[in-house]
């Protein structure tokens, strides 16, 4: 939007800036020493004091997908890139599932509430009042016993299951910020109630979606419990690869593990990135400006 | 035939009757100012005419057909909203095509259209933007264009120009009254600002707490407002409203007691001595006089208000306030004894209940 004027008025000095910065490097410092780790040889990962300038090396890249478990014996596969792609395709669709269905009851409850329309959205919300570790033993049950434990489609429809009440509540709120004369004018204008969702009320929500989306992929993507209870060896997602590479003979290849975390962390990043100009509208709620 | 009808019109929102039993007739090409202050259901009206709102009772009749059945989408009604309920995440240009979308019509006929419609309002310049990269007066502009653009059986606009600024107010009102006669429909115009009643309409209705007071010419609603409501609402500086007692008539004039003045007009009206009446008087038809007489009464300037052309005097006559519009030549000061007369032509008589007498 070029034609908006810069903001001169009330910016920030190099002072605050300064202090800004301090800040977001404390912030940034766990996440900016895994990335680092993660180009160190395993002699410069333990040297004491911890070395800031070292020579990088991408060995410990290549043996994410590839190493040898025995010292001395040939490399073999990893599995890790079948672990990637279970990560991205179970968070991947169960963010997009909750998403789409989430988004519909949200335009529900907002436009067409039901009798007591409060105590139905408060009832979504108890299903994420307690903590995992409560329900893990009910689930894992229902998961047995209906055959889903390992399989795609069970940990997908557990993952959306708990995408949606939180969509559902964003999105509510979303569509209830916005002015019903504006669908009011679709529907004189010849629009059908599913034209008016999709080209009147859909497009107006793009950054609610954006947030929403971002939100519950992270949290998705970096679930750990449930999928290591519910997932076999072949839908293992990262988070448990990564928690069974700790250990062995050796101790902890530290190097290693900082490689998968920075390689964990791209996907993140790039729909962060991506979505950044939605999500920054998106995650100030009402305080768009129409 | 693009007319619209109300019969027995009635909107209850709970306990809330929000539009009361009304009776209206828009007949093609009129334009029909729905006037009234607000809250008092100018809103939900026109929303029940355009199929946003189901009334509560009675019908609305579109070119002759009952439409209480029909969708909004199915009721070919085109609306401008009072806070423009533009898309925002159009452009003015996709604003204005949004109404043609449910027409056949080929691509190059709908720019062709919007283009029209653009150079029509002036909004040619601004065809890329969004609404939210308008100003005010744009975005009324484009609201009152997706309105046009179509060939509707009627037109409902509200509030129009209530978020302008007092020039652009001017100027719009002209320009919309020139579009509107081009258009030949029936259109309905809710507004609560009497200047934009009075130049905009064919007729007025005017509206208090749900229920229509009077619908009639510009001209008669100010000439002859039915009741004391509607005698208040329209005209600047307010009427006077002044309660009178009514004498014996002496030789065909009839005698009042205004608190503890007598005065005496030549009125036809068929007045009972003994009751009470109202009486009412706009400012600027009063005349100062040098002489007091039967027709006068007396009142101290407690207030002087220029207002340009003309200065207003507020008057104290006991415990009543006197509003008179007199030339700004005219001079006085305050604290100043007045003598005011009434002219029998100009003076309006309303009866206990409020209602406007009949001579
Ligand atoms: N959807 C609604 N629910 C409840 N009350 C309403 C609703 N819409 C309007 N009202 C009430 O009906 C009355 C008339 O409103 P409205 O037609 O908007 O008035 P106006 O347009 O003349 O200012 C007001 O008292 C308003 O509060
Ligand atoms: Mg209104």
């Amino acid at each position: 939007m070029a034609w908006r004027k810069r903001r001169e008025i009330g910016k920030a000095g190099w002072g605050w800036t300064g202090f800004a910065g301090i800040i977001s490097f404390i912030y940034f410092f766990p996440v900016l020493w895994i990335i680092l780790t993660a180009f160190k040889s395993n002699a410069d990962v333990l040297s004491v004091p911890p070395k800031f300038l070292f020579t990088p090396t991408l060995e410990n890249f290549v043996s994410v997908f590839r190493r040898s478990y025995i010292p001395g014996q040939a490399a073999v596969d990893t599995g890790f890139d079948l672990f990637f792609f279970n990560s991205i395709y179970i968070a991947g669709t169960s963010v997009a599932l909750a998403l789409v269905i989430g988004t519909l009851a949200a335009y529900g409850f907002s436009r067409y509430p039901l009798r007591g329309n409060d105590t139905y959205m408060f009832i979504i919300l108890t299903t994420r009042m307690l903590p995992p570790i409560i329900v893990i033993i009910p689930i894992f049950l229902m998961f047995r016993l209906a055959g889903l434990s390992g399989t795609y489609t069970g940990i997908i429809a557990l993952y959306t299951a708990f995408n949606l009440p939180f969509t559902i509540w964003m999105m509510k709120s979303f569509f209830d910020e916005l002015a019903p004369d504006i669908e009011d004018a679709g529907r004189l204008d010849g629009s059908s109630e599913r034209r008016v969702f999709f080209k009147i009320c859909l497009p107006q929500v793009r950054a609610g979606l954006a947030a929403t989306a971002v939100f519950g992929l992270i949290l998705t993507w970096n679930e750990f419990l449930f999928a290591l209870l519910l997932t076999g060896i072949d839908t293992r997602t990262i988070p448990v690869a990564m928690a069974q590479t700790i250990g062995g003979d050796i101790g902890v290849r530290w190097g290693l593990l900082a490689a998968i975390e920075t390689l964990f962390l791209i996907p993140v990043i790039v729909v962060v990135f991506a979505l950044q100009k939605h999500l920054l509208r998106g995650v100030t709620f009402g305080t768009i400006k129409r | 035939m693009s007319t619209i009808a109300l019969h027995n019109l009635t909107k209850r929102f709970g306990t809330l009757t929000a539009v009361d039993d009304i009776d209206l007739e828009v007949s093609a090409g009129e334009v029909l100012c729905l006037l009234g202050p607000s809250g008092c259901g100018k809103t939900t009206t026109l929303r029940m005419v355009a199929g946003l709102e189901t009334a509560t009772a009675g019908d609305v009749v579109i070119g002759g057909e009952r439409v209480n059945h029909l969708t909004a989408a199915q009721r070919n009604v085109a609306m401008a909203f009072q806070f423009y309920a533009l898309y925002p995440s159009l452009t003015v240009a996709d604003n204005l095509a949004y109404p043609l979308h449910a027409e056949p019509i080929a691509e190059a006929e709908r720019d062709r259209r919007v283009a029209q419609v653009a150079e029509v309002l002036e909004l040619t310049h601004v065809l890329r933007r969004l609404p939210g990269q308008l100003a005010e007066g744009e975005k009324q502009r484009v609201s009152v264009g997706r309105a046009i653009i179509r060939d509707p059986n009627c037109f409902l606009f509200d509030e129009p120009l209530s978020r302008l600024d007092v020039q652009l107010r001017e100027t719009m009102r002209g320009q919309i009254k020139e579009v509107l006669s081009n258009l030949k429909k029936a259109t309905v115009i809710v507004t609560h600002d009497q200047f934009e009643a009075l130049t905009m309409a064919d007729r007025i209705a005017v509206m208090r707490d749900g229920v229509i007071e009077q619908v009639a010419s510009p001209h008669d609603i100010f000439a002859k407002p039915s009741n004391i409501f509607v005698a208040s609402f329209i005209g600047t500086p307010q009427m006077n409203l002044i309660p009178a007692t009514i004498l014996e008539p002496t030789q065909g004039v009839s005698n009042f007691d205004i608190g503890s003045q007598h005065i005496a007009i030549a009125l036809k009206h068929r007045l009972r001595p003994g009751d009470r009446i109202t009486l009412g008087i706009r400012p600027r038809s009063f005349e100062l006089v040098a002489q007091q007489g039967p027709e006068t009464i007396l009142a101290d300037v407690d207030l002087i208000e220029p207002m340009g052309a003309e200065t207003l005097f507020h008057l104290a006559m006991q415990d009543h306030e006197l509003r008179v519009v007199v030339d700004r030549a005219r001079r006085a000061s305050v604290g100043e004894r007045l003598a005011v007369r009434f002219r029998p032509e100009h003076t309006h008589i309303f009866d206990a209940n409020q209602q406007l007498m009949q001579p």
